[in-house]
């Protein structure tokens, strides 16, 4: 079964007709040339395949395209402005948060979605205080960016650069 | 992935006579668990009412006759749900159990009505090529002497010995919250408690829900007892990993005795273990780690392990006693 | 390619660039995710427009294909067609049983490919192989792995190493050793699961042209890939092109072709000219594209009262695969690890009906330096010594199986490095003596080691470009470890230039021909080559060459035939937290100090050493591919139930190197880093879990319920 759907990616609107079993990560990779997104696993076990859908993190091999009809998708490829590189990826060339980079741009926009959460207050596994401020350390990066797993083990410039992002 | 069509039903309404009308249609929700099956080929349904879009996005309180609930519309997200201020303050063993949970990702997506109803992890269950008597009634259980290392201690059957994986559903019975369900008969209310169920000789059944029932609403008590709560959970990594076992409990002391406690464990049983036995054996006790452990081993005198599963028992004794001399602990400061 | 290629001795460079932390000039791609992996090259020329392919596996572990029956699948809207081993089309050579994709109706494990399904969408083409109807002849099969019953006495192991060593009398001496340690020591079955699965886009040209079979492969190694699969189709190998722009990670994986490469080849040969695009699942992976086999390693230790080693014993027992043989070779490093006059080795295999094992990360050495760091932990004990001090009393004064000196072996000051920045001299000498909180806490240490590769068969080229710029380019591939930045580098420095001079080619087989990026040999065997190239051009052509001017060469140095023998070093110090209730393990710091030779670049170093690190940690704390010997298959086959390192399991995790440089070894003195970082962790886990808690995990992984009784 056929649908058309709309969906906007990395600003620009487009119109694709997809089998109702199409997933967003396929209806992206496969049918409209996208792929600043990954599929590392394609059962929600990996991240490599996060983007932003309406503004939220969000694994796109777990989503019916049909579903998300209307939708605005920002990938890695659109978080910059223009040509320019978003201050988390930028801070992840400075800290060498990645070796083969096919986790990476999950791993970016994870760590904005996550910067947003954590700007509106959202409270974590290690929050000790659940009624308390969030206060982004170690721990807590840690684990709100543990849904991107990175099999290089960039571990510590990940940390590294989401910390250095969430300062700025 | 069998072709399908898609519908977006409009109302809670239309969305249960969509599946009424069709034995071979399903609802779906943030889709992450019924996505991952329809790929693997577990769920194999010919049309999909989506639900997650209807307007039961909402969390509120309301008066009862018992006092205040708070109502978690079906589609609340559990991220949403995690971050909710009355959540936090008046239900922390609910926040707690949602953060515990799958990833910041899946959070975002997986809606309360979904999360509940999400299907084991037993690995043979989500392997279409190996036996497994809750995917196919009769086929066998792979997991009786396969790996069972995730697989229940508590309550199972010789038919099937998995899990629910569900974190959220723990903290809910601890909280004696209720599910509200939409069926073609109309609404009604059930404890979620009794919402899952043990395999018996009927693993294919998860849950007391017709297929065509549809969860509308959870209504947890706001009860002195409930902000008393906390969830622990003990996994095989730090974060993005499914329980080896876990505890909800809420907790009241009278002095140097227990009061009053809830103790319900997650990576038991088909369903979320209240440990009924341990609890009355605590209450006017002093809490310490020899009389938790008793009080434990009164709920484990029915276990039944493997292998594979002996762990759980000293790991159920000892994640109970933290947790409930950790609330204690926190009761008195 | 018409230049003739030349043998140059390389000369050892003055570093400029190499050295500095050059940001990885494939960077930006890979933040913004414009890098093009695999089976994302389908918007290019000659590849748009591909049909989808979707494997089919068996579901017996040994018999025959019955019957395939394709109408079903053929039925579904958007299937093209069904390929099994009747339809598909004949290979020339079916040798390699890994690698005879549908070529007869033999079945040699569970989840063999079995027919293969072609579509014009990925969700039809996955419905098509749900569809297919196997029937199978099924046989009685073996797919227990037990030490008893690894009897198979393999001809070498992997690469090429004698199967078993004997040197002195171990059982004499074992006899008349003060102190004997005797343990069995364990490692499940892992699979790499590199980020990219493993993914093929082949086009197959119905024309006479040169190039007949076009691949973008997700590989290690180019060249390699068309080596190995043009001999199967009655190509030549220059009739394959290959490349591989981004590969999302390897670990080994990827090293050489597996069945999926093959699969995709001849699906596209039946669909010719359309391409083809076959990502190989998740799952799939579990038992298509190799994986490190369980090993028992049985040692027996023998030391004076002052734990000098007298003896050193080395069985180890571990399994391969009936349709092809691969023998890890887990008891090779023991052969030089440390001074003892009497050694013995051995290496034994079960032959089983199952999946094809073949290389992930420090083969031999992971799990072979795990069972022999552990026993020398439990050997410390025994003798009542400091286990840096045990081991810095073992320091062998030459290599104890040739009798050649080391060309460096630092193995001490790594030691003691690590020891001090540890704070190692404050540790309790007593097991299970140190609480905080709810948790105990210990250290331990291990050694690490891993040999310097140069592989053969490397070539670079080089043309001098307008305005003093040079085109560089030789068939490697950069799977992450910062290779295309790296060997910029070098170039730059051979040639006396600076880095932006350098316009780098690589990953394409129309470039020179170079060796897989694996055995921590890729900086070394192209870096070399890469300056044999820079030298020859030079002599050629001068400092001044006229644009155009070009040279292929390759290093015809031979350090491995030399006077020495060549290994990188390391020691591991790991601090281990376990939950005296609950029995969670946490690593809340683990160091590694290394001589590895000269570091080319300190940002990709110590990134492809804290990987290694973290790669042996999650060995150490979770990984386990759990095979169900009933049915054949691993059963824990996805990153849900087969767990590696999450960012919240890594904690402070740090990586150091001593200042030298290897100029025997390589003309940059470099001596290869991508290994080591795996070698030794998991045993400094385990010996710190024993420090912390007094309970001896002998086996891997180390995981909460092993602490349970711990407390109660
Ligand atoms: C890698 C991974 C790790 C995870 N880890 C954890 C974990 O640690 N702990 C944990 O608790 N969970 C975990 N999860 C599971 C996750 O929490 C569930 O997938 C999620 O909560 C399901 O919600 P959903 O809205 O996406 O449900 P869906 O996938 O949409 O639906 C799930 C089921 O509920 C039914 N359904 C949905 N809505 C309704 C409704 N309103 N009424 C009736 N039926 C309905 C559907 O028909 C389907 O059968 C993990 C998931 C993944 C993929
Ligand atoms: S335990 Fe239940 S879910 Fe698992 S194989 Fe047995 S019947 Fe299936
Ligand atoms: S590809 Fe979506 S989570 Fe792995
Ligand atoms: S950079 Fe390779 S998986 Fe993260």
């Amino acid at each position: 079964m056929d649908a058309t759907i709309r969906l906007t990616v990395d600003g620009t609107a487009h119109e694709v007709t997809v089998d109702t079993r199409t997933t967003v990560l396929d209806a992206l990779r496969e049918r409209l040339g996208v792929t600043t997104v990954k599929k590392g696993c394609d059962h929600g076990q990996c991240g490599s395949c996060t983007v932003l859908l309406d503004g939220r993190r969000h694994l796109t091999c777990l989503t019916l395209a049909v579903a998300q009809d209307g939708a605005e998708v920002v990938t890695a490829g659109g978080l910059g402005e223009g040509e320019g590189l978003h201050p988390v990826q930028q801070a992840f060339l400075d800290h060498d948060g990645y070796q083969c980079g096919y986790c990476t741009p999950g791993q970016v926009c994870s760590a904005v979605g996550m910067l947003d959460e954590a700007k509106q207050g959202h409270p974590s596994h290690v929050t000790e205080d659940l009624e308390g401020d969030t206060d982004l350390t170690d721990d807590e990066i840690r684990e709100r960016m543990s849904g991107n797993l990175c099999r290089c083990g960039a571990y510590a410039g990940i940390l590294a650069a989401v910390r250095e992002a969430a300062q700025a | 992935m069998r072709e399908l069509t898609y519908v977006r039903a409009s109302s809670a309404q239309e969305a249960v006579e969509a599946v009424t009308a069709d034995a071979d249609a399903m609802f779906l929700g943030g889709g992450t668990n019924l996505v991952d099956h329809l790929k693997l080929g577990v769920a194999r349904p010919g049309r999909l009412v989506d639900v997650s879009r209807l307007p039961l996005d909402e969390v509120e309180t309301r008066e009862t006759p018992d006092g205040p609930v708070l109502r978690v519309g079906a589609a609340v997200r559990n991220a949403d749900l995690a971050a909710h201020p009355l959540v936090r303050s008046g239900l922390p063993a609910l926040s707690r159990a949602l953060l515990a949970g799958a990833s910041g990702q899946i959070r975002q997506q997986a809606s309360t009505a979904g999360n509940l109803l999400q299907r084991t992890r037993c690995v043979y269950f989500q392997d279409v090529t190996t036996p497994c008597n809750k995917r196919e009634p009769g086929s066998g259980c792979s997991a009786l002497e396969g790996y069972d290392r995730y697989n229940a201690v508590l309550g199972a059957s010789e038919h099937c010995v998995a899990v629910h994986p569900s974190d959220m559903a723990v903290a809910m019975v601890a909280l004696d919250a209720v599910v509200v369900v939409l069926g073609p008969e109309g609404e009604r209310r059930l404890p979620v408690a009794d919402l899952h169920r043990l395999p018996g000789d009927a693993p294919q059944r998860d849950t007391t829900l017709a297929r065509d029932e549809l969860v509308t609403a959870v209504e947890l008590p706001l009860t002195d007892l409930a902000a008393r709560s906390t969830y622990r959970k003990v996994r095989d990594r730090a974060s993005y990993a499914f329980a080896l076992v876990s505890v909800a409990a809420a907790l009241r002391m009278d002095g140097d005795t227990v009061a009053d406690v809830r103790i319900v464990w997650g990576g038991a049983a088909h369903k979320p273990w209240r440990a009924e036995l341990a609890e009355r054996a605590l209450v006017g006790q002093a809490l310490d780690e020899d009389t938790v452990a008793a009080a434990v081993d009164t709920e484990l005198a029915t276990a039944r392990t493997s292998e594979g599963t002996a762990y759980k028992l000293p790991m159920l004794r000892g994640t109970t006693a933290h947790t409930l001399t950790t609330l204690a602990t926190t009761e008195d400061a | 390619m018409s230049t003739e290629t030349v043998e140059q001795t390389p000369t050892p460079i003055t570093p400029r660039s190499v050295g500095t932390a050059l940001g990885r000039v494939d960077g930006p791609e890979k933040v913004t995710g414009a890098a093009r992996y695999g089976v994302e090259h389908h918007g290019e020329d000659g590849l748009a427009d591909p049909l989808y392919a979707w494997l089919v596996q068996s579901t017996v572990a040994k018999g025959a294909v019955d019957a395939v029956d394709p109408a079903a699948a053929l039925a579904h809207p958007g299937v093209v067609a069904v390929l099994d081993h009747t339809s598909a089309p004949r290979l020339e050579d079916t040798d390699d049983g890994e690698l005879a994709v549908l070529q007869d109706a033999r079945v040699h494990f569970r989840g063999q490919v079995v027919a293969l399904v072609l579509a014009e969408s990925v969700e039809a083409a996955r419905e098509g192989a749900a569809l297919v109807e196997v029937g199978y002849a099924a046989e009685d099969h073996d797919a227990r792995f037990s030490a008893d019953g690894a009897t198979y006495r393999p001809d070498s192991v992997n690469p090429a190493f004698d199967t078993d060593s004997d040197q002195g009398d171990v059982d004499a001496a074992l006899e008349a050793a003060a102190v004997v340690v005797e343990g069995e020591y364990s490692t499940p079955h892992e699979h790499n699961n590199p980020m990219e699965p493993h993914a093929t886009l082949a086009r197959w040209s119905d024309g006479d042209g040169d190039e007949v079979l076009r691949l973008v492969d997700s590989t290690q190694a180019v060249h390699g890939v068309a080596s190995t699969v043009a001999p199967l189709f009655g190509l030549e190998p220059g009739q394959v092109r290959v490349t591989a722009p981004y590969v999302g990670g390897g670990f080994g994986s990827k090293g050489m072709p597996h069945a999926s490469t093959v699969a995709a080849a001849l699906a596209a040969r039946a669909v010719a000219p359309r391409p083809v695009s076959l990502a190989v699942t998740r799952q799939q992976m579990f038992a298509l594209t190799g994986y490190r086999t369980a090993t028992v390693s049985r040692f027996r230790l023998g030391a004076d009262t002052d734990g000098r080693l007298t003896a050193v014993e080395h069985r180890a027992y571990e399994q391969t695969s009936a349709v092809k043989e691969f023998a890890e070779q887990t008891a090779v490093a023991t052969r030089m690890m440390y001074a003892a006059p009497n050694r013995r080795t051995s290496h034994r295999l079960a032959v089983l009906d199952v999946a094809v094992p073949s290389w992930m990360r420090a083969p031999g050495e992971m799990p072979g330096i795990f069972a022999h760091e552990v026993a020398m932990d439990e050997l410390a004990e025994a003798c009542g010594l400091d286990p840096v001090e045990l081991r810095l009393r073992n320091e062998p004064d030459v290599d104890p199986e040739s009798g050649k000196p080391f060309s460096i072996r630092r193995l001490p000051e790594c030691l003691e490095r690590g020891a001090e920045r540890f704070g190692w001299a404050e540790r309790s000498a007593q097991p299970r003596s140190t609480v905080d909180g709810d948790w105990w806490v210990g250290t331990g240490v291990a050694a690490a080691t891993y040999p310097g590769y140069r592989m053969p068969g490397n070539a670079a080229r080089v043309t001098a470009l307008e305005g003093g710029r040079y085109d560089v380019a030789i068939g490697c591939v950069d799977i992450g470890t910062g290779a295309r930045t790296v060997l910029t580098q070098i170039a730059a420095d051979a040639l006396a230039v600076e880095p932006a001079d350098v316009d780098l080619h690589i990953a394409d087989t129309s470039l020179p021909s170079a060796s897989v990026a694996g055995g921590s040999s890729g900086t070394s065997s192209w870096g070399a080559t890469v300056v044999a190239a820079a030298q020859a051009f030079a002599a050629a052509h001068g400092d001044a060459p006229e644009p155009g001017a070009e040279v292929v060469a390759s290093a015809d140095d031979d350090p491995l035939s030399g006077e020495h023998v060549f290994h990188s070093f390391g020691a591991v110090f790991a601090q281990v937290r376990v939950h005296r209730w609950t029995g969670e393990i946490r690593v809340p710091r683990l160091l590694g100090v290394y001589s590895v030779g000269r570091v080319v670049n300190p940002t990709t170093a110590r990134s492809q050493l804290l990987g290694g690190l973290v790669m042996g940690l999650s060995a150490a704390l979770h990984e386990e591919s759990v095979r169900d010997p009933r049915f054949g298959h691993v059963v824990t086959q996805d990153l849900a139930s087969y767990h590696v390192a999450s960012h919240a399991d890594v904690l402070d995790v740090d990586a150091e190197w001593l200042e030298e440089s290897d100029d025997e070894f390589t003309p940059m003195g470099s001596r290869g880093i991508g290994e080591i970082g795996i070698v030794g962790t998991a045993a400094a886990v385990a010996n710190a879990a024993y420090h912390a808690t007094g309970v001896r995990v002998r086996s891997l992984p180390v995981t909460a319920d092993r602490f349970l009784e711990v407390d109660r």
